[in-house]
């Protein structure tokens, strides 16, 4: 019962405002029993590896729909393995062209998800990453 | 790397304390560890509270409040500051957002400030099981401030009252005070009342209604104490902020100051600590003898009494003679 809950930093690193997505999967990850810590609008970087850091979450989900990802996502994948984190998974969300998703991929990202994603999408593949798939949706 | 967890926070390690917050949190083996052998290094930290109902602008306060503390006038020193703060967790699903990071972005980057976001995980009265023991980590770790952000619920937050030194109850105008403030018993607990969003209309009326309470409230404060002698009791001060725009703050940071000062001469200080710990003490008592006699008592001959119970043929009175008879022999 008391297995240790999985906790996601929902982060939304860069200048846009569009913030719905962020929160539609915020809430869909609390909704399957994870422990969502969200960080508002506009993080940079290394705002985004601070929090995660102390947060000490397994899980930091990114939503960008700026445009800017080839510049965020690498800065702050390299500021969590500098400071120890290379464990934690990383997903990234929002309006991302097709031919950065490989690339995004290479680095290390463990999924990218576009508009119309299915949140029980998101949720299998985290529970997957984290190495919880029996624990999917279970009360 | 033969460093213990609690060895490498003791050394500032922020990935370590990190690591060991969690364990914590979770109750593990190594966690519990960890907290024995940090608990030497205990006790230092001034404990701050800080409750309220829902909205009224606990984080954006805290927030201020440790950016003013990072920033102090000419020639003071920075203190170290930690943040717990704690979200209610989803009765239905267990899961949680934990948003109080969002107002609390002023502190981003500094390397002498700590947050660390949890969830209530079904605790009721404000706070997580495990606050009391994330807040000791923190404190073994150094930080000389620590500030508790409470669910946000407004009612009977006496756990707050129980771990932290100082209490901030944070109110805002409009949300019905006069009748909240007597509902929540907020002046029993309360030692610097922060009536925020003072840019509001009807800042005025709260702050009357508020005045009101605790004039009637000050006489009592002023109670003797076991040898019989008067204590000069602490009357709780009454602040306006404007959290969103920083107003009023360096007030609440002198406040907080001077209820320390007051604890620290007035003996009140080691009196709130043996209480809080023989208060730990008695709830890990209570826990482990429950544990224990549940284990001493078959889990049929418990079934079988509690089916007495509900054909009304033991009292509950009765069935507790009998339990712990068994558990006697
Ligand atoms: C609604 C909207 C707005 C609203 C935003 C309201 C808000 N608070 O969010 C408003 C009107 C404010 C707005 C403004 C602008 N917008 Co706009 N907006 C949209 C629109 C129509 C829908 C976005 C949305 O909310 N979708 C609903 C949510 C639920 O979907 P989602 O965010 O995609 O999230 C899903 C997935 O992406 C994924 N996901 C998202 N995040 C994450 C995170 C993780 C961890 C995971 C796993 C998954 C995940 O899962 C979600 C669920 O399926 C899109 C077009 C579109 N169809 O996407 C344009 C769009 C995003 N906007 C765009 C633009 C350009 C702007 C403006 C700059 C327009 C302008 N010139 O003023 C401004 C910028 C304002 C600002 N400050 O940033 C462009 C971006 C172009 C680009 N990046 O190349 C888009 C794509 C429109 C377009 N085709 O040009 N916008
Ligand atoms: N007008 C005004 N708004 C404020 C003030 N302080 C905070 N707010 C706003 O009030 C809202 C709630 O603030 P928070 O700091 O999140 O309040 P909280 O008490 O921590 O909320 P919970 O943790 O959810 O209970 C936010 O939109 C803040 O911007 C203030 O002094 N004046
Ligand atoms: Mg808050």
């Amino acid at each position: 019962m008391s297995q240790r809950k999985i906790r996601v930093l929902i982060a939304k690193p860069g200048l846009d405002g569009h913030d719905r997505g962020a929160k539609v999967v915020a809430r869909a990850l609390r909704d399957a029993g994870m422990e969502v810590i969200y960080t508002g609008l506009r993080q940079t970087p290394e705002m985004v590896a601070e929090a995660a850091l102390q947060e000490d979450v397994d899980v930091v989900g990114l939503s960008i729909l700026s445009g800017a990802h080839m510049a965020l996502v690498p800065r702050i994948l390299d500021r969590l393995r500098a400071q120890g984190q290379e464990n934690v998974k990383v997903f990234v969300g929002g309006i991302i062209p097709d031919e950065d998703i490989p690339r995004l991929l290479e680095m290390g990202v463990m999924g990218v998800y576009g508009p119309g994603t299915l949140t029980e999408q998101i949720i299998k593949d985290i529970l997957a990453a984290v190495g919880r798939v029996d624990q999917h949706l279970q009360p | 790397m033969s460093f213990s967890l609690a060895e490498s926070v003791l050394q500032g390690n922020r990935l370590a304390l990190a690591r060991l917050l969690t364990h914590v949190e979770n109750g593990t083996p190594e966690g519990l560890e960890a907290l024995n052998q940090l608990f030497p290094f205990t006790g230092k930290a001034h404990l701050i509270g800080v409750t309220g109902a829902p909205g009224t602008g606990k984080s954006s306060l805290v927030n201020q409040l440790v950016y003013a503390l990072r920033h102090p006038e000419e020639g003071q020193k920075p203190s170290q500051v930690a943040v717990v703060a704690v979200d209610p967790s989803s009765p239905f699903s267990g899961g949680a957002i934990l948003g109080d990071r969002v107002r609390m972005r002023d502190l981003a980057g500094d390397a002498g400030v700590f947050i660390r976001s949890t969830a209530s995980r079904g605790a009721l009265g404000g706070l997580a099981a495990s606050t009391a023991n994330l807040v000791q980590v923190f404190d073994a770790a150094g930080f000389e401030m620590i500030f508790i952000e409470t669910v946000g619920a407004g009612q009977a937050e006496v756990e707050i009252a129980r771990l932290a030194h100082t209490v901030i109850v944070v109110e805002a105008p409009g949300l019905g005070d006069e009748i909240q403030a007597i509902k929540a018993g907020i002046l029993e607990i309360a030692d610097i009342i922060v009536l925020n969003k003072a840019d509001r209309p009807l800042a005025d009326n709260a702050e009357r209604a508020l005045r009101m309470m605790l004039e009637m409230a000050v006489n009592r404060e002023k109670s003797p104490s076991e040898d019989g002698k008067l204590i000069q009791g602490w009357t709780p001060l009454l602040l306006r902020t404007i959290a969103t725009e920083g107003k009023g703050v360096r007030e609440v940071c002198q406040a907080i100051q001077e209820h320390r000062c007051y604890l620290q001469s007035s003996g009140e200080w080691e009196r709130r600590e043996q209480v809080r710990l023989q208060a730990e003490l008695e709830n890990r008592l209570q826990a482990a003898l429950m544990k224990r006699l549940k284990e001493a008592i078959p889990a049929e001959t418990y079934r079988n009494i509690l089916n007495e119970m509900v054909l009304r043929r033991l009292s509950p009175y009765q069935a507790l003679e009998i339990l712990l008879d068994g558990v006697k022999q």
